[in-house]
């Protein structure tokens, strides 16, 4: 790699002489991949005729290529960023999120007396989505995307990120229409959205969800419904016990990632 | 035309592209492969065995979508089971599943395409990759179509250019001849004989005369055991102790399968 072809050989070589060897040409090519001065050389040595012929292929060229129709232009980067982070089938998931929050927000209004229905609806309210976004049933693609080495813990994340995305929005604005504190609305939805992923590891997303919901409305929702008493968990004196809970079980979701590289059967 | 990198002509550092020792595999409760050995090389492997025998689910586990439930499995020369880094094998892994979902709106290439960023294939070579992979399966025409406007065989289609857009050293293809016409099919043929040259190629087929031409190797199974590996020839010749069927490769597998239930029922 270290000695140029000298000039005799190259000059021979560009006019394509027939008395050279295999061997020397192949010599000769390799040095030419990865050398570009001697590339130059070729082009500076072939012979007038093999100059001529390029100048005339050239402009040619340049002026079929300024006659013809000029290359489309994709606009590819935002439906790009939408194919990977927002998957069509979480949409119906989402829609229903934004349906319980309505219903709740209504429900807020025209029963006054009960507890703010949008701060007890909150925590719950994107599980659905959550667990439909790393699902073998909600996913048609399950088993092709199972099999990628981009499957795991990132791409359940990317997901739920892009369901919170969607959520968190929602939750701010139902809990500002509500008049409750937008803080109380949000924390225990991370809180909530984090432990499903945590306890998904070990039992899988789909029933983590569903437990995580099931236990909130019966442990706490409908209690409070009938009692028409805010719990104590959603006073704003809880908020550190709710941030501490999502960045725990955000830590312990991160040391169990393993268990995110293969889509079981009970996801 | 396109220039071979020092990487891809070194030699592997493994004997076997897939090595299975006493494999078992659950489907469910049932398990459908059980205590299978199974190892494979270069070339073009043709899976073969009655309904039921555990085709589907051993494609699964090679594709790492599934966990074994016992024994050892070797891709590519590391384990793929628990405590391993999947990714590493996974990128090196193309897989098209016996039903394959896709998202209906996307077209060919944005699906090829997000599979092709799903195997982490670096962002610069990932257009060219997607329009070759396309091109060999025959689709170029369609490639602005949207799936769910293509007939079945062109789906199939387009999951083969999924599975070999990322030039997999272990491509499997479950059943990808369903929906195939006969022409379609010899065009087949003459793709996976061509990537056979140089990596490990395992077609599950119920179409015993695919496997007799366009295989290296035959892999016949039957309830989750391995019943016979050997080339078609060999396979044709066990067709003169009789057995039903049209063609010596036909025959050949019936008379193997007769055999193999004779030895099960005496166990």
């Amino acid at each position: 790699m270290t000695t140029h072809p000298d000039a005799a050989l190259i000059v021979g070589y560009a006019a394509g002489a027939t008395d050279l060897d295999e061997a020397t040409l192949w010599s000769v090519e390799v040095h030419l991949e990865t050398c570009a001065e001697c590339r130059a050389r070729v082009a500076g040595g072939a012979p007038a005729d093999t100059l001529a012929l390029l100048d005339r292929v050239a402009t040619s060229l340049s002026v079929e290529i300024e006659s013809g129709p000029s290359p489309a232009r994709r606009a590819r980067t935002w439906s790009a960023a939408r194919r990977r982070w927002m998957v069509w089938s979480l949409l119906p998931w989402l829609s229903m999120t934004a349906g319980l929050l309505v219903t709740a927000l209504l429900l807020e209004t025209a029963m006054p007396a009960l507890p703010s229905v949008v701060l007890l609806i909150a925590p719950v309210a994107p599980l659905p989505a959550v667990a439909a976004a790393w699902s073998r049933r909600h996913d048609p693609a399950w088993e092709l995307i199972a099999g990628t080495p981009a499957a795991g813990l990132t791409m359940l994340l990317r997901r739920t990120l892009g369901v919170l995305l969607v959520a968190v929005p929602l939750l701010a604005l139902a809990g500002l229409g509500a008049g409750a504190p937008v803080a109380l609305t949000l924390v225990p939805c991370l809180a909530f959205t984090a432990a499903t992923i945590a306890l998904g590891a070990v039992i899988g997303v789909r029933r983590a969800a569903a437990g995580l919901a099931g236990a909130w409305v019966l442990a706490v929702l409908t209690p409070s419904l009938i009692t028409e008493d805010l719990p104590v968990l959603l006073r704003p004196d809880s908020l550190g016990v709710w941030v501490l809970v999502t960045v725990a079980m955000a830590g312990l979701a991160l040391t169990r990632a393993d268990s995110f590289r293969r889509l079981s059967s009970t996801n | 035309m396109r220039a071979v990198s020092a990487a891809e002509t070194a030699p592997t550092g493994y004997a076997w592209a897939v090595h299975a020792e006493e494999l078992r595999v659950r489907a469910g409760r049932h398990l459908a492969v059980d205590g299978l050995d199974l190892a494979l090389g270069t070339g073009v492997h043709g899976l073969l065995g009655p309904n039921g025998a555990g085709k589907t689910t051993l494609m699964r586990a090679l594709a790492t979508v599934v966990k074994p439930a016992g024994g050892r499995l070797t891709l590519l020369g590391h384990a793929a089971d628990e405590h391993t880094d999947l990714r590493r094998v996974r990128r090196g892994i193309g897989y098209l599943p016996q039903q394959f979902g896709f998202y209906p709106r996307f077209t060919v290439r944005e699906f090829v395409e997000y599979m092709a960023w799903l195997k982490e294939m670096p962002k610069a070579a990932i257009p060219d990759a997607v329009q070759r992979a396309i091109d060999r399966v025959g689709l170029a025409a369609k490639a602005g179509a949207r799936m769910k406007t293509l007939s079945g065989g062109m789906q199939r289609r387009a999951g083969i250019a999924q599975a070999i857009v990322n030039d997999p050293s272990v491509l499997l293809l479950d059943e990808p001849t369903v929906g195939l016409d006969p022409e379609q099919r010899l065009e087949f043929r003459e793709l996976i004989r061509d990537l056979g040259v140089d990596s490990c190629v395992l077609v599950s087929t119920h179409l015993v005369e695919d496997v007799a031409v366009a295989c290296t190797d035959v892999v016949l199974i039957n309830e989750g055991r391995l019943v016979f590996q050997g080339t078609p020839d060999t396979l044709a010749a066990y067709g003169h102790e009789g057995g039903a069927g049209d063609s010596p490769t036909e025959r050949g597998y019936s008379a193997l399968l007769r055999r193999h239930r004779a030895q099960e029922a005496v166990r």
